[in-house]
């Protein structure tokens, strides 16, 4: 019991991920089908972007995309610290900016609650900012734990197509095996191999 | 211009494969001179890289200058360790570009030329970028550019078996490349970057050694990695799908796909993990064991082979050997006898495939007893022949000689008796081998059929072969020569390469 709750359950993904490998790995290397040794490949291929998918997941993430708002203000916010350099005073500026820029945000209905959050996040940096609780470097409304990982799922778009690729190659392999011998199962072929042994060809 | 060469490398056969199919497809004579055109501007790059190496040492190079430290940047890095293995691809690429007018693919199929040519150039283009790159990630992608390409290229013959050994090449070169980006991806969960310079500054930094993430991906790479080279267990792939592909094809891949691939290892080993954390006793003593298994093996299963070009594909598997046991006996000079072993390895079995293949072709001799009288009808291909068979033999002053000369080294510093007596006992089976071959080739099958004489006047009729294949192959017999002449000034530029690589030096001595 111990065991599932402190190892199993917690990682599930990476279970399923190492099953789902095992199983097509069994198939690659056991399957008399050529095809079924293919299909052996694409789970073995598809496991793998579960586990780099799984890495990327968070609790409560949203999409990683910005919206222009956010971004105008997360720079703005950039400059006027930059002005500021150091100096005191820059909190109350902040502060304004923050609702000019809230109130701006707020026109569009949608964004209201983007607006909200520019409002509470720049009167927030300011007062912590005059207090001396925080530096100039911890600015930024992006907070990288509301957003999931962009990354592993870039590098799984390219890791599909590579295996859309070889799953394509083999086919076309397999398409011309079946040309030449007249079946797909493994042992026929090797017995044909093996009575035109010698010969080249 | 000089500051992008380390994108031109990778980009310049791109390129070419672009236009090659364009118009190629529709004017096939243009494929052979534009295949040659963007091969000559690889070298062309190749070469540039390796002057610029040698004046300001490392290069780094990031694709449309974002420098960004957190993984989304492509960096391109060329250092000492790679310049040469670039210059050795695109040299061996060009030579066998000459060679490939008019072959198999050409003669048989002539619709497919142009694909052909296209593959031939992406692979190029992959094996260049391997060793170009400094992503772990962008590693994966153009490993994969290079097999899906080297599928396509053992499976465009007309041999029937050569469509099943390409069927078993994909299946094992999926695998090694899943493993390879497994432990990518547990790579970057402990470290949180792709790049390999990254990685490996975070290892030490937050001093990773002992996390057991970081031993899981090192294994999976390093088993991703030995499928991928054929190392000793897992060499079941190569034999057939090397020698029933056309002989281009078989030209182009058995040098460097193999040797490539124990780039990418030693890369991985000192780039990524770092010496002090790969050369750990237990992991040292198994992986020299397999590779003296696979030089055993290796030489013993090419003595038991009919076939010429059989025979050369164990004798691969027995060299991976040599490079794979070279790099990890964790001392200075078998590092760089492996290292200088890629160059001088690919150049060898180059001309010795060259060789095979012109054989083939012209006199029909799969076999090795097919080969009597070939002295006599071919004189010129056969002395491009000896040339690559005594490199491989280890005769001064061929480059085979230096290679073994560093490993034995290497192997005595480190103490492994072992190695070095497989090293000697390989270099036996080879001579053996070789020198059967000669005499076959020499005196003929046997030597006691009485009408040898009458004979005589027929068989001393020559069989040409084009110019083309016969330049090619003594180009490649002269490297082997000329790699084996300056051996000091190849082996002290990879020495500038392992400086600050925390391996034991010849000079510090102890431990």
């Amino acid at each position: 019991m111990g065991f599932l709750t402190e190892y199993v359950i917690p990682h599930f993904n990476f279970w399923i991920y190492v099953i789902l490998l095992m199983i097509g790995l069994y198939a690659m290397i056991t399957k008399n089908n050529l095809i079924k040794k293919l299909i052996g490949m694409s789970i073995f291929q598809t496991a793998i972007i579960l586990f780099y998918v799984s890495l990327a997941a968070k609790e409560g993430a949203r999409i990683p995309i910005l919206t222009g708002d956010v971004l105008y203000a997360e720079k703005k916010l950039h400059a006027v610290v930059e002005e500021g350099g150091g100096k005191e005073a820059v909190g109350p500026q902040i502060t304004q900016i923050s609702q000019i820029e809230a109130s701006a945000v707020a026109e569009d209905e949608e964004e209201e609650e983007v607006g909200e959050e520019l409002l509470s996040y720049g009167k927030n940096f300011g007062e912590e900012l005059d207090e001396g609780a925080v530096g100039h470097d911890h600015l930024g409304l992006i907070d990288p734990d509301a957003y999931a990982n962009p990354l592993p799922h870039v590098l799984m778009l390219t890791a599909i197509v590579v295996g859309v690729a070889t799953l394509g190659v083999g086919l076309a392999i397999v398409q011309m095996i079946y040309r030449e011998y007249g079946t797909i199962e493994e042992k026929e072929i090797l017995e044909k191999v093996k009575e035109g042994e010698g010969k080249y060809g | 211009m000089v500051e992008q060469l380390p994108a031109i490398v990778v980009l310049a056969p791109m390129f070419a494969s672009l236009v090659v199919i364009l118009v190629g497809l529709r004017w096939r004579s243009w494929c052979y001179p534009l295949t040659l055109a963007g091969l000559a501007a690889t070298l062309a790059a190749a070469v540039g890289l390796v002057g610029r190496v040698y004046r300001e040492g490392v290069i780094d190079y990031f694709m449309g200058g974002w420098e960004t430290p957190l993984g989304i940047g492509i960096q391109l890095r060329v250092d000492a360790l790679n310049a040469l293995v670039l210059v050795t691809i695109a040299t061996v690429a060009l030579i066998v570009g000459v060679y490939s007018f008019r072959r198999e693919v050409d003669v048989k199929a002539p619709a497919k030329t142009a694909p052909f040519y296209t593959l031939f150039l992406l692979l190029v283009t992959g094996l260049c970028g391997i060793t170009v790159t400094a992503d772990a990630f962008n590693l994966f992608v153009l490993l994969e550019v290079t097999s899906l390409t080297s599928y396509g290229l053992i499976a465009m013959g007309s041999s029937k078996r050569g469509k099943l050994a390409a069927f078993n090449y994909v299946i094992m070169g999926t695998i090694g490349a899943s493993f390879i980006l497994l432990g990518t991806g547990y790579l970057y969960i402990r470290t949180g970057t792709l790049n390999m310079v990254g990685i490996r500054e975070v290892i030490v930094a937050q001093d990773l050694y002992g996390s057991t993430t970081i031993v899981v991906a090192f294994i999976l790479m390093m088993v991703g990695v030995f499928i991928k080279m054929a190392f000793f267990p897992l060499y079941g792939w190569l034999p057939n799908a090397y020698s029933y592909c056309p002989s281009t094809s078989s030209c182009i891949l058995a040098p460097l796909m193999t040797k490539v691939s124990i780039y990418i290892m030693i890369r991985m080993m000192l780039g990524i993990f770092g010496a002090e954390y790969v050369f750990q006793e237990h992991a040292t003593t198994i992986v020299v064991w397999l590779a003296v298994m696979a030089i055993v093996a290796g030489s013993l299963l090419a003595l038991a082979q009919v076939e010429l070009k059989k025979m050369l594909c164990y004798l691969i598997v027995a060299e991976v050997g040599y490079m794979v046991g070279g790099a990890w006996l964790a001392n200075h000079w078998g590092m760089v006898g492996a290292l200088y072993h890629i160059v001088s390895d690919a150049i060898m079995t180059l001309c010795l495939f060259l060789g095979a293949s012109i054989l083939w072709s012209r006199l029909k001799a799969r076999r090795i007893d097919d080969l009597s009288g070939a002295f006599r009808k071919m004189p010129w291909t056969m002395a491009g022949f000896v040339v690559g068979g005594l490199a491989m033999i280890g005769v001064p002053p061929t480059c085979g000689f230096f290679s073994k000369w560093f490993l034995i080294r290497g192997g005595m510093e480190s103490g492994r008796w072992e190695y070095v007596v497989a090293l000697l006992v390989s270099s036996l089976v080879n001579a053996v081998l070789f020198f059967r071959i000669f005499e076959i080739a020499y005196f003929g099958k046997k030597p006691a059929e009485g009408h040898d004489d009458s004979h005589g006047e027929e068989s001393v009729e020559r069989v040409g072969a084009p110019w083309t294949s016969t330049v090619a192959l003594w180009v490649a017999a002269v490297l082997v020569v000329l790699v084996g002449v300056f051996n000091g000034e190849i082996a002290a530029f990879f020495a500038r390469g392992l400086e600050g690589m925390a391996i034991v030096g010849s000079a510090g001595g102890g431990n």
